[in-house]
């Protein structure tokens, strides 16, 4: 197996090189598992500590989208998914995935899913009295450019009430999953919108503890961006775990 | 670093809108010698199964190399071999199905070899995050012996991250809580 060994590299370029490790994170870098006040966390959080993974070849590698995987022409274009276009304001949503080192994430699988513009998912779960729209499914994926830019054209999706407690609404939020580079990079995270007065309501929201780490989530609009006589814009740049020391350096 | 991280949010209930699709649960293609099914049934605290959750593997093929993005490590010359398995279930029995075939050991860190092994993402409505795990397979008990990482285990756990022999492949069910509750691995 010596021909297969992990060489740890000095220098890495984001656009041609991978890293052998991923930077460890702080434990409230993301939501804790365990969160009452999100209620159905209570029977889905393992209750025993979790054990440290080395970063080993596994862990750094992530898969390729090749042949066996394409994307349709209107697959960034949630607009045109249907016949006719769908109900509500029309937005693009762009951005970067970066990495935490400022480097573009090149090539990497960008995933979405949402509400319609009443805020009702075309999903046979959801069932709240609110219309559903046949030219909105409300999923939409793309890979990022070679400068880690992606863009997706879309309606923005409505607040929804849930059970969680009394009077819970969900902000406004589009659901975003990111492949990234390597097993270890992997996110899945959702996007919200400026000023939203469901904001201090939402456990979801509120479980990420470090009100800078919510801003995160947080997009913004830009008029720079804003296409003159067709659609709002929001920018949301996502950042995702990016090199850490060498395997070999890593505390255990 | 320079950045933050942007923070993890749930996959939700509504994830099927977006994220399976039909050949996902297949890190081979259809018709590859030596295909296995990886089968099992993800539980949540009161030995319920969850009707609603979503299962990612990242696997080497039987030589022990990926069909990584920037061919890290030597790719995979496997024909048809993808490594990457995505399994969504909206409705259902809590019941998981992948198409595979049985990783070969690969490098571990320092020289070491690590055990036939495939990592497993799980992530689900009631998740904020993730959670990680490795499956490894019970019929090789000589290299699960001297495996780097299942030797960080307490050993009255390592029993939950080995996959039994089935007709057809092997069984691996996940735990989340209670009696026999998995092993998850921090990254």
């Amino acid at each position: 197996m010596t021909e297969q060994a992990i060489e740890p590299r000095a220098i890495y370029d984001a656009l041609s090189d991978t890293p052998t490790s991923y930077v460890r994170e702080d434990e409230d870098a993301h939501p804790p598992l365990d969160y009452p006040p999100y209620k159905s966390t209570a029977l889905r959080h393992p209750k025993q500590p979790l054990i440290y993974l080395p970063q080993t070849i596994t862990e750094v590698t992530g898969p390729q989208l090749g042949e066996w995987w394409r994307l349709g022409e209107h697959d960034h274009d949630l607009t045109r998914q249907h016949e006719g276009e769908p109900i509500g304001q029309r937005i693009t949503v762009a951005g970067h995935v970066y990495d935490t080192e400022g480097k573009p994430i090149r090539g990497t699988l960008v995933e979405i899913w949402q509400a319609n513009a009443a805020g009702r998912y075309m999903h046979r779960w959801d069932r709240w009295p609110a219309p559903l729209d046949p030219n909105f499914s409300g999923a939409g994926r793309c890979v990022t450019d070679d400068e880690g830019r992606y863009q997706f054209t879309t309606i923005k999706p409505g607040p929804y009430p849930w059970g969680n407690h009394y009077n819970a609404w969900r902000p406004a939020h589009v659901h975003f999953s990111l492949l990234g580079r390597a097993f270890a990079q992997r996110l899945v995270t959702q996007m919200y919108f400026p000023g939203d007065p469901f904001f201090p309501y939402d456990p979801i929201f509120n479980s990420v503890r470090d009100s800078d780490a919510r801003e995160r989530m947080i997009s913004s609009f830009s008029i720079h961006d804003t296409v003159p006589d067709w659609a709002a814009a929001y920018r949301f740049d996502i950042y995702l775990r990016g090199p850490g020391a060498t395997p070999f350096e890593e505390a255990h | 670093m320079i950045f933050k991280t942007t923070p993890s949010q749930t996959v939700g209930p509504y994830f099927a809108i977006g994220l399976p699709w039909d050949a996902g649960p297949q890190a081979v293609a259809e018709g590859t010698p030596g295909t296995i099914t990886i089968s099992g049934t993800v539980y949540d605290g009161h030995g319920e199964p969850i009707p609603d959750h979503l299962i990612e593997t990242w696997q080497a093929d039987p030589t022990g190399r990926f069909a990584d993005m920037h061919g890290y490590g030597g790719a995979s010359e496997m024909a048809g071999f993808r490594g990457f398995a995505r399994y969504g279930v909206e409705d259902g029995d809590g019941n998981y199905e992948i198409l595979t075939v049985k990783p070969g050991p690969v490098p571990g860190l320092g020289g070491t070899t690590q055990a036939p092994h495939v990592d497993l993402t799980l992530l689900a409505r009631g998740m904020l995050n993730r959670v990680v795990t490795r499956i490894y397979f019970a019929d090789e008990p000589e290299l699960n012996a001297a495996d780097p990482v299942l030797a960080t285990i307490p050993a009255e756990r390592r029993g939950t991250l080995l996959a039994d022999r089935v007709e057809g492949g092997y069984r691996f069910d996940i735990r989340l809580q209670g009696d026999g509750e998995t092993v998850f691995f921090a990254v």
